[in-house]
């Protein structure tokens, strides 16, 4: 909402402070200012000047050399190549050493605009320079009175003289602010509702512009009729018409109020609905009345798949949930949306209908996004207006008709109003709201902010009445936020809830989470995070086949692009594509970590929550990372978290891993997660061009085995006895054969064993491996025997060589 | 023959006296004190000297003895000293080389910020929870008084799922499970992602992190949640931090504000940073709206409470001066291994 300072002032017209503290103020009592713009920034030493002579330069064809009147006793000479200049013309003249905010080409202006001085054109003296619009910081589409090319020539409207301050003469002396207004404050959507705020906010008196028309006879009831057929959609529709329409360009100040909002200049009844749109909030539109068949006006809802064609051009097809405006035969208007083009206003135009209706907001905003339009006159609508609004706003529209002469008003209004709003009433506590508060704001100070605000406190009944276009004010609490507004935000105190203890901390599943990223963050990991939502190619890129579960997605209904349309099930696509780009930059190393969701419908189309599980997905490439060093990782997690039970199966349900480099981790007997390898199908498919690694723990299963109760068990107090062995065995058996039989023929006094070597080459036989196994015996309260750890060995050895594995001699 | 100790000592320490390195310094102790050295020898000598001269013969060998082995300690010592003090030297390193890689991982800046959010509320006694991303209608909105048709509701630009579930726009809704699932009182914060269909680009991201805030007792005041947030501003942006509270709207507060601290790196003096404002806004936050209490069951005219709601990525964004929200998911180990 772009408000011109100066258009504030004409409703509150104490109001004198400068615009920093404006700005601030309003801020503070919730009108928020976004920022402020001076129209006259950079803009210095401009004044009116007369063109008194204008000769020819000596040495340039295209540059002319003026005599100026700027009111002092001298004239100023100063050399233009302006091609519109004439003598005795009035002109905005920039006197040397003043400043310009612009360039005459309609670049963008500098920061601190452009400093004039005094120079010499091809070996003449110039003191200054006379403006363009652009110069001046504006353009063509604010003063549409301005040459095309040239500088800017002052009509007899502007009433100047030589000496003048060209800046104000032009309406520059102003500053535009910039509010935020919050959607509740539907009236606040206008320079009124703002004046309204800042009057209150300073203390000041708020005039409202008296409106009065004087009308010029006839009964507007007799040319027109209106008809609400669907009053939800629409509430109220007021009508006014004008005859005898004389089409002129706006004066001056309208001009100017218009541009200072954004809005350019058009003609006298196009300005006027603007002006009233901005000025009040509420939009009009302008039918050409003598197109309109037999002065008929239905409100009434769009057949569905109807068309229309609004007075841009653009044809649109309708449905049933489009409100429409029609005359006795057609549809002319997408109600506050966009009027048509089979009776807009164009230059012929000889009277007018004043359409000053109330739609539903949420149907205009519906039927906005429905069609994607978005116009000034639904940008209002749409948030809902105040019908008691409609007869003010036409009103004054025809009080600016009068005013400006643009036509002759036809007495009398034609209004539907189906349910006349009332205002409403809140029972006020002021005890509960000064409790909500924590503060002791007294009556009397609750009175006057009241006041300022137009609510009427009833204070024998408790009740306050509530004025119309205050929509948003429906409880105590709304007008305990009014009073905190008034009385200052910064004036209530800081204290601390004064509550029963509450014991903080993390929930498990989060303080869970967090030993992990712990855990990852001392493996070398870095934190990465990635989105949610992912592409339904993932699942090719990851060589998922088309039958498995992973492939069923909870889709986004509305995604922005099939990028980002499936919630993820796996987590991987996340951590590939953030190594991918890890080796796209060229770094040598990737330790990367995720600890997010993935979500898992429970039956598709999702009814219900879907299972989101926590997955701790680390992926790396690098010199120092191989299988061993992720298997290291996971292994070392999961017996922190006292997960001891851990075996590891080849996988044949991972077709993203390789084949054979890779294991699902079996914890208590139930899969938990899995390590290994990219397939290299899947690094091709994410450009990675060196084997990448992965480890994936489902947090939501690891957090229900885990066991963190700690319990100290005694160190050693007798010597152990150690052991070698070293076996021959198929290079294809799993070491984890090897070990399962020491473990299980180890018995009570194994203390531990641990793989030192592995060997495969030319001292032994083509298809063997050799391994192997560092053993420590001991017992707990005695000195072990040579035979007692002899028999346990043998038994062991027995074991393997059962199973085709050789002690190597 | 009572001279003779003397003599030998006088011999001895001259030699002593010459004596440049620790080998030479090693035979000249064999030399003297050695099992055939020469004092040895006098000591050996003893059995030809009359028995009442004996006492004070040994004595005198003793003496001189004594002396010569204390000037020897001392030499030695000095060359031990001289020699570690060598070694030491030839020990030099290059301090300035580079230190060897430590691989600890680092955390994600939206996570330190995070921790660092919680360790300030856990210690005020809040709980930290959890909840659903993939969430009902019912907890993102209605039950958050924004019902269907609310400007609100299409203001958020939300991810549906289908008509009744969506991806959450805000962790708001936590607020409602607590208040459904939890006893009274409530102190909780709950940190999370939501997701908006805003396009990437250098400070929208459709998936982002919240951190929603919810305290329910009696007679909690709106000077409570001033109080809260501005000692949550104080620990998190430091002790200087001021903070300002300015009037907003939210569906489900009343009253409603947004929170601004001083810009923690002008400290409010202007700078590109905050506009040239000194302000930074924060997070918004107010009293939570009497329907939304009635709607999950909790008396208004006994319980009040305050709610906030904090946008993580901005914090982390402002606080470590990161220039481009894309780089908190490009994952860049060049850029995370800066936090």
């Amino acid at each position: 909402m772009n408000t011109p300072i100066s258009w504030i002032k004409a409703f509150v017209p104490d109001l004198d402070c400068d615009i920093k503290e404006f700005c601030d103020a309003m801020t503070l009592s919730g009108t928020k200012v976004e920022g402020y713009r001076s129209l006259d920034r950079n803009l210095e030493n401009i004044v009116v000047g007369r063109i008194n002579k204008i000769e020819k330069h000596p040495d340039a064809e295209r540059l002319v050399v003026c005599s100026v009147d700027v009111g002092q006793e001298e004239m100023v000479q100063i050399v233009t190549g302006a091609p519109n200049v004439r003598e005795n013309d009035l002109v905005p003249v920039v006197l040397a050493g003043g400043k310009v905010a612009g360039g005459h080409d309609g670049s963008p202006n500098p920061e601190n605009g452009i400093v004039i001085k005094k120079g010499r054109l091809r070996g003449v003296e110039s003191f200054g320079m006379m403006c363009s619009v652009e110069e001046l910081g504006s353009s063509r589409d604010f003063y549409p009175d301005a040459p095309e090319d040239g500088v800017f020539v002052f009509s007899d409207a502007y009433d100047v003289r030589p000496g003048d301050d060209a800046i104000e003469k032009m309406g520059l002396r102003d500053d535009v602010v910039e509010f935020e207004v919050t959607s509740n404050r539907v009236d606040c959507y206008s320079i009124i509702g703002i004046a309204r705020e800042a009057a209150a906010t300073f203390k000041k008196d708020f005039v409202l512009p008296a409106v009065s028309v004087e009308e010029n006879g006839g009964n507007a009831a007799d040319l027109i009729s209106v008809e609400i057929k669907d009053k939800e959609l629409c509430s109220r529709y007021t009508a006014r018409v004008v005859e005898n329409i004389r089409l002129a360009p706006s004066p001056l100040w309208m001009q100017r109020r218009l541009s200072a909002c954004g809005v350019r200049p058009i003609n006298n009844i196009v300005d006027i609905t603007n002006y009233v749109m901005l000025e009040y909030g509420h939009p009009l539109h302008a039918f050409d009345l003598d197109r309109i068949a037999s002065g008929k006006i239905v409100v009434r809802r769009a057949e569905d798949g109807e068309k229309f064609v609004t007075l841009d051009g653009q044809e649109h097809v309708l449905d049933n949930d489009t409100l429409m405006i029609c005359d006795g035969e057609k549809e002319i208007a997408m109600a506050g949306v966009m009027g048509g083009e089979n009776t807009m206003i164009t230059d012929s135009v000889k009277r007018m209908l004043l359409e000053s209706a109330c739609f539903n907001g949420t149907n205009i905003r519906q039927t906005g996004r429905r069609l994607g339009m978005h116009t000034e006159a639904m940008g209002k609508f749409e948030k809902g207006l105040d019908p008691e609004l409609t007869m003010e706003a036409v009103n004054r529209a025809c009080q600016l008709v009068e005013l400006l002469d643009a036509g002759d008003v036809v007495s009398g209004t034609v209004d539907v109003y189906p349910e006349p709003k009332k205002e409403s009433e809140i029972r006020f506590d002021q005890e509960k709201a000064n409790k909500l508060l924590g503060t002791d704001v007294s009556e009397d100070e609750i009175t006057d902010i009241f006041k300022r605000l137009e609510l009427v406190w009833d204070k024998g009944t408790g009740i306050v009445r509530i004025p119309t276009f205050r929509q948003d004010l429906l409880a105590n609490a709304d007008l305990a936020e009014e009073v905190a507004r008034f009385f200052g935000y910064d004036k209530i105190p800081t204290t601390l809830p004064v509550m029963a203890d509450t014991e903080g901390g993390l929930s498990a599943e989060l303080r869970f989470q967090k030993m992990g990223r712990e855990a990852a963050l001392a493996y070398g990991f870095n934190e990465s995070m990635t989105f949610s939502f992912e592409s339904p190619k993932v699942f090719d890129k990851l060589c998922i086949p088309e039958d498995s579960i992973l492939r069923h997605a909870v889709p986004i209904a509305n995604p922005l692009g099939e990028d980002f349309s499936l919630m993820r099930t796996q987590s991987l696509n996340g951590i590939l594509t953030s190594l991918s780009n890890n080796f796209n930059y060229r770094n040598k190393e990737a330790r990367l970590f995720e600890m997010a969701k993935v979500y898992l419908p429970k039956s598709l189309p999702l009814t219900e929550y879907a299972d989101e599980r926590v997955m701790f997905t680390l992926g790396a490439y690098g010199d120092d990372i191989d299988f061993f060093f992720m298997k290291g990782a996971a292994e070392d997690f999961l017996s922190r978290c006292g997960i001891e039970d851990i075996k590891y199966e080849r996988p044949d349900d991972k077709p993203y891993l390789h084949p054979l480099k890779s294991a699902n981790i079996i914890a208590c007997g139930k899969e938990i997660g899995f390590v290994g390898a990219f397939h290299p199908d899947v690094l091709d498919a994410y450009e990675i061009e060196r084997t990448a690694y992965t480890a994936v723990l489902d947090m939501s299963l690891a957090i229900g085995m885990s066991d963190f109760s700690i319990k100290y068990k005694g160190l050693a107090k007798f010597p152990a006895v150690l052991r070698d062995i070293s076996i021959l065995m198929d290079k294809h058996t799993p070491v984890g054969d090897v070990e399962e039989i020491i473990k299980k023929k180890g018995g009570k006094i194994l203390e531990g064993f641990e793989l030192f070597d592995i060997y495969q080459g030319k001292q032994i036989k083509e298809g063997l491996k050799s391994v192997a196994y560092n053993l420590t015996f001991r017992a707990k309260g005695r000195t072990l025997s040579d035979n007692e750890v002899n028999e346990v060995m043998d038994a062991i050895i027995e074991s393997l060589s059962n199973k085709g594995m050789e002690l190597r001699k | 023959m009572n001279k003779k100790p003397q003599e030998i000592m006088a011999k001895a320490l001259e030699e002593l006296k010459n004596i440049k390195g620790s080998v030479d310094l090693n035979d000249l102790k064999v030399k003297y004190l050695g099992k055939k050295g020469e004092f040895t020898s006098l000591l050996k000598m003893m059995k030809d000297i009359p028995q009442e001269e004996r006492p004070a013969f040994g004595q005198a060998v003793n003496e001189a003895r004594k002396k010569f082995e204390d000037e020897l300690n001392d030499i030695l010592e000095q060359f031990a000293k001289k020699d570690r003090e060598k070694k030491l030297y030839e020990d030099e390193i290059d301090i300035t080389l580079p230190a060897r890689k430590i691989k600890y991982g680092h955390k994600h800046p939206n996570t330190i910020a995070l921790e660092e959010t919680e360790d300030i509320f856990i210690g005020m006694g809040y709980e930290v929870m959890d909840g659903p991303e993939i969430e009902y209608d019912y907890y993102n909105f209605e039950a958050l008084n924004i019902p269907d048709g609310h400007p609100a509701k299409d203001e958020q630009d939300t991810f549906y799922i289908t008509k009744n579930l969506l991806l959450r726009t805000q962790t708001s809704g936590t607020q409602i499970h607590a208040m459904e699932e939890r006893p009274l009182p409530i102190k909780m914060i709950a940190p999370g992602r939501v997701f908006r269909a805003d396009e990437v680009d250098a400070t929208h991201s459709p998936c982002f992190h919240q951190i929603e805030g919810l305290v329910v007792d009696k007679n909690i005041t709106f000077a409570d949640l001033k109080g809260t947030l501005a000692e949550f501003a104080r620990r998190m942006f430091g002790e200087e931090t001021k903070v300002k509270f300015r009037p907003h709207h939210f569906p489900f507060t009343e009253p409603s504000a947004e929170m601004d601290v001083t810009c923690f790196k002008c400290k409010g003096a202007g700078c590109s940073m905050c506009k040239h404002e000194g302000w930074i806004e924060i997070l918004g936050c107010g009293m939570v709206h009497p329907h939304v209490l009635e709607m999950s069951n909790i008396d208004p005219n006994e319980y009040t409470g305050f709610a906030f709601g904090v946008g993580l990525e901005r914090i982390a964004l402002l606080k470590y001066e990161i220039d481009d929200l894309r780089l908190l998911y490009e994952n860049d180990v060049r850029f995370l291994e800066q936090f």
